[in-house]
């Protein structure tokens, strides 16, 4: 399926627009051929293409400025991009619209260890942020699966998790301040190295905004000291029911774990044959429970964990006894969506996030919608803060495969609304679900975010047709859309 | 324990630019920010807890639920608000810890108010119920709006129910104390802070440094034994709580109380007064009758921000409650309030004149 977001450009426009900012680019920094931004046609939700009439590679900040300015005069959208890897289109072009490259700007301005700050452009690496902290003992919490590749610019649009979010936080709780560039090209900065900072928390209204209300110069991550050690455990269940209670009876236990993550057979299957991990594969469903801390911290959590999973009727356990095997444990988690990739032509990748007590309940609805659509689903599942990830396989080349996939995936995210969940927990909305937006908001709610877009981007330049729709959009999808 | 939506609603339609409502909780906090003013409108009533599941770690509650009840009923469970409101009254209420966005002295380990906060369900200004994130721990869909409310002071919406994340409290507690001046202090803090030490609030005035350890028992010994300092003992859940509520010898003082939001790594700030430190160095407590403008200079030279916390209303009509915005950020928070409450209904002024 390739979607058109925008009626067809208009030549003349696009020529002028194409004259304006050839000169306020460096040589190679504005590319136009359809060969030259065919990389840039989509982000990670390769299901939807669009060639933009422009791709703009600015590496300075005054350059940024120039491009938003001319975009704002000329009334010409502007979708910012960061390493592309984002799974829910956020970051797919505008017809009729510049793509804003944030790929230059890669530079860590500087790593403050006694403040436990790094102060990084955009597009800087997630990963790149820790590597660099690591000399002293710091490290960057967050981390989404793509961190190799994703930069902060991306997280912050997306708030991104990870793994570790039920103790570390989210983006949103591990960043101090932006420097923020407004479509108007005006410069803002909010939050501060302080803990806090007079007025509206208007920090928390940019990050996961995916892109739609100001461009991310510049931000100042905390940095956390790095845990001494680390440890596993994998416990194999025979039914999803008992690995759920566990996740519960683990927390009702008063912990905390770094991470907490569930596999149900299919993925353990699919994973297993890629990375050799030693997973169990008769099991109905795997848990990873991670502890971190000192040595004597880790030791107390770690035994108090086999307790509970033993008493939750784990059929078996396995602590991991080294680093390395812990990684290796980690490995087939951290590895969950290329070894589907590998079962399957094609498949996509929800992530509803719902309370936790509904999960065995969620699982065995999953697998009925799925037989009802004719498709595979394997599931992973961040269970210490409810996020799920439902992989859907499918064949794009086959018949109705698609659309099956597409109808399976939003009767996945129907069910997580109506479990008392959401739609996303930390992929973003995008394009791939601006229409289930209308499952989780009111006509009223939906009109408020409309207003907030406004008060950042009055003319509504700023990555349009993303993660907000059209209330009365809505109103058709709800009478023709929803198969509930 | 019931349901005032509707009451207030009609308030609110009832309501209008010449006629502002002024929303209270347990008007504990009054003192904060600039003077209320407008009809009174008060939350009490609209209390009771809606849904608390001590696995799912989210408690949802009305907005006049009194904020003692909430920490009952989750000590029951053995669990806490991990950001420590302070209570400033024995009414406080959980509409007003959300709407006044202070924390206590964990916050500099756990997070403040509004990184636990997950969903709210408010009216706006023209009485629309509407629900924002929700009651689960990760949720990106649509604008973080539920989070902006914390620290709002009211100025954006009713808040009618509020869901927070909780957590278990710590298995086990240690207070230590160290004779430092205020320079070694701060520099063994932020030293502590970039090491994994189990250290989760201190406490600095005086000549003295009070540091708090929470987490498992094992951890604990051992941090004792590499920190050194004196065991409190007896009386330190004592010492947190009344620092957390203002009830520490420090805050019985006629002199205006300014609260400095800083850096943690801020070198020692230099004004005449009394001087608490917590947060690790990055929350400075001024008892001090300077003038404003030398404390906001101060402040902003080190990259915070100074709020004229408890003093005579005169003197913060006078110089304002919270520092000044610069102008574009003002001008993006005033189409916000304009979005939320297009009539300027609630709490006008209460936190910039303009808002």
């Amino acid at each position: 399926m390739t979607a058109t977001l925008l009626p067809p450009p208009d030549a003349a426009h696009r020529a002028a627009l194409l004259a304006r900012l050839t000169p306020l680019l460096p040589a190679g920094g504005l590319l136009s051929d359809p060969e030259d931004i065919k990389p840039y046609e989509c982000d990670g939700l390769t299901a939807y293409r669009c060639l933009p009439w422009a791709v703009a590679l600015p590496d300075s900040e005054a350059q940024v400025i120039a491009v938003l300015s001319v975009c704002h005069d000329m009334r010409v959208p502007v979708v910012v991009r960061g390493a592309g890897t984002g799974l829910s289109g956020g970051a797919t072009p505008v017809a009729a619209g510049v793509v804003l490259s944030l790929a230059r700007f890669m530079r860590i301005i500087e790593i403050d260890p006694l403040a436990r700050l790094a102060r990084v452009q955009p597009g800087v690496r997630n990963l790149a942020i820790s590597e660099a902290a690591a000399p002293f003992g710091l490290y960057y919490a967050p981390d989404p699966s793509s961190q190799i590749a994703c930069t902060i610019g991306g997280n912050v649009a997306e708030n991104s998790g990870g793994v570790h979010c039920l103790k570390y936080g989210l983006t949103v709780h591990n960043i101090l301040k932006l420097r923020v560039a407004l479509i108007d090209g005006e410069i803002i900065e909010i939050g501060a190295h302080a803990l806090d900072s007079p007025g509206y928390d208007l920090l928390a209204l940019m990050i996961g905004s995916e892109g739609m209300l100001g461009v991310v110069l510049e931000a100042t991550v905390k940095l956390t000291p790095r845990p001494t050690v680390a440890q596993v455990v994998m416990a194999s269940f025979d039914d999803v029911t008992q690995a759920g209670n566990a996740v519960a009876a683990i927390i009702a236990a008063g912990i905390i774990p770094a991470g907490l993550e569930m596999m149900d057979k299919p993925a353990t299957a699919a994973v297993e044959a890629f990375v050799h991990a030693g997973y169990d594969l008769s099991a109905a469903a795997i848990l990873l429970a991670e502890s971190d801390g000192t040595e004597q911290e880790v030791a107390e959590e770690i035994a108090a964990m086999c307790q509970v999973l033993e008493a939750s009727g784990a059929r078996g356990l396995r602590v991991s006894q080294s680093d390395a095997e812990r990684l290796k444990f980690w490995a087939g988690r951290k590895a969950a969506f290329p070894a589907v990739g590998r079962l399957t032509p094609d498949y996509l990748c929800m992530d509803g996030t719902i309370p936790r007590k509904h999960i065995a309940h969620v699982l065995t609805r999953i697998e009925e919608l799925a037989r009802q659509h004719r498709l595979r689903v394997a599931n992973v599942f961040h269970a210490g803060d409810g996020n799920l990830h439902p992989l859907i396989m499918f064949d794009a080349s086959r018949d109705d495969e698609l659309d099956r996939a597409t109808a399976l995936g939003a009767d996945i995210l129907a069910l997580s609304v109506d479990v008392g969940g959401t739609i996303t927990g930390e992929h973003g909305v995008g394009i791939e679900k601006v229409q289930q937006m209308c499952l989780q908001f009111s006509f009223d709610e939906l009109t408020a975010f409309h207003g907030v877009k406004a008060a950042f981007d009055p003319l509504g330049l700023l990555n349009p047709g993303k993660a907000v729709p059209q209330p009365r959009h809505c109103s058709e999808y709800r009478l023709t859309g929803s198969a509930r | 324990m019931s349901d005032l939506t509707e009451e207030f609603r009609a308030r609110i339609l009832a309501a209008g630019s010449a006629a502002p409502l002024c929303i209270r909780g347990g008007g504990s906090k009054d003192f904060y920010g600039q003077a209320p003013r407008g009809a009174l409108l008060e939350t009490r009533a609209h209390a009771g807890v809606l849904a608390y599941e001590p696995t799912e770690l989210v408690i949802t509650a009305r907005s006049g639920t009194p904020l003692a009840a909430i920490e009952a009923v989750l000590a029951e469970q053995g669990q806490c608000l991990a950001f420590e409101p302070p209570r400033f009254g024995a009414d406080s209420t959980i509409g007003g810890v959300v709407a006044a966005g202070l924390s206590g002295p964990r916050r500099v380990s756990a997070g403040a108010v509004r990184d636990f906060v997950l969903g709210v369900k408010m009216l706006d200004g023209a009485a629309r119920e509407l629900s924002f994130g929700g009651q689960v721990m990760k949720n990106v869909a649509g604008y973080d709006v539920s989070r902006v409310m914390a620290g709002s002071l009211g100025t954006l919406g009713l808040l009618l129910e509020i869901s927070l994340k909780v957590l278990p409290r710590p298995v086990a507690e240690a207070t230590l104390r160290f004779e430092l001046p205020q320079a070694a202090a701060l520099d063994k803090l932020n030293r502590w802070a970039g090491q994994p030490l189990p250290i989760v609030a201190s406490a600095w005035a005086d000549g003295e440094l009070t540091l708090r350890l929470a987490g498992a028992r094992a951890a604990i010994a051992a941090a004792e034994q590499e920190l050194g300092g004196a065991k409190v003992g007896a009386g330190e859940t004592a010492f947190w709580t009344e620092l957390r509520d203002q009830r520490a010898p420090f805050f019985a003082d006629e002199r205006p109380l300014w609260r400095l939001s800083v850096p943690s790594i801020a070198p020692v700030i230099d004004l005449p007064g009394a001087t608490l430190i917590e947060w690790g160095g990055a929350q400075r407590w001024l008892r001090s009758s300077a003038p404003a403008e030398d404390i906001r200079a101060a402040a902003a030279k080190v990259g915070g921000s100074a709020t004229l916390f408890r003093a005579d209303p005169a003197l913060k009509a006078a110089v304002g409650a919270f520092t000044a915005l610069p102008l574009p950020v003002l001008n993006l928070q005033r189409r916000l309030k304009q979005t939320f409450d297009p009539h300027g209904i609630f709490n006008p002024g209460r936190m910039y004149a303009e808002l």
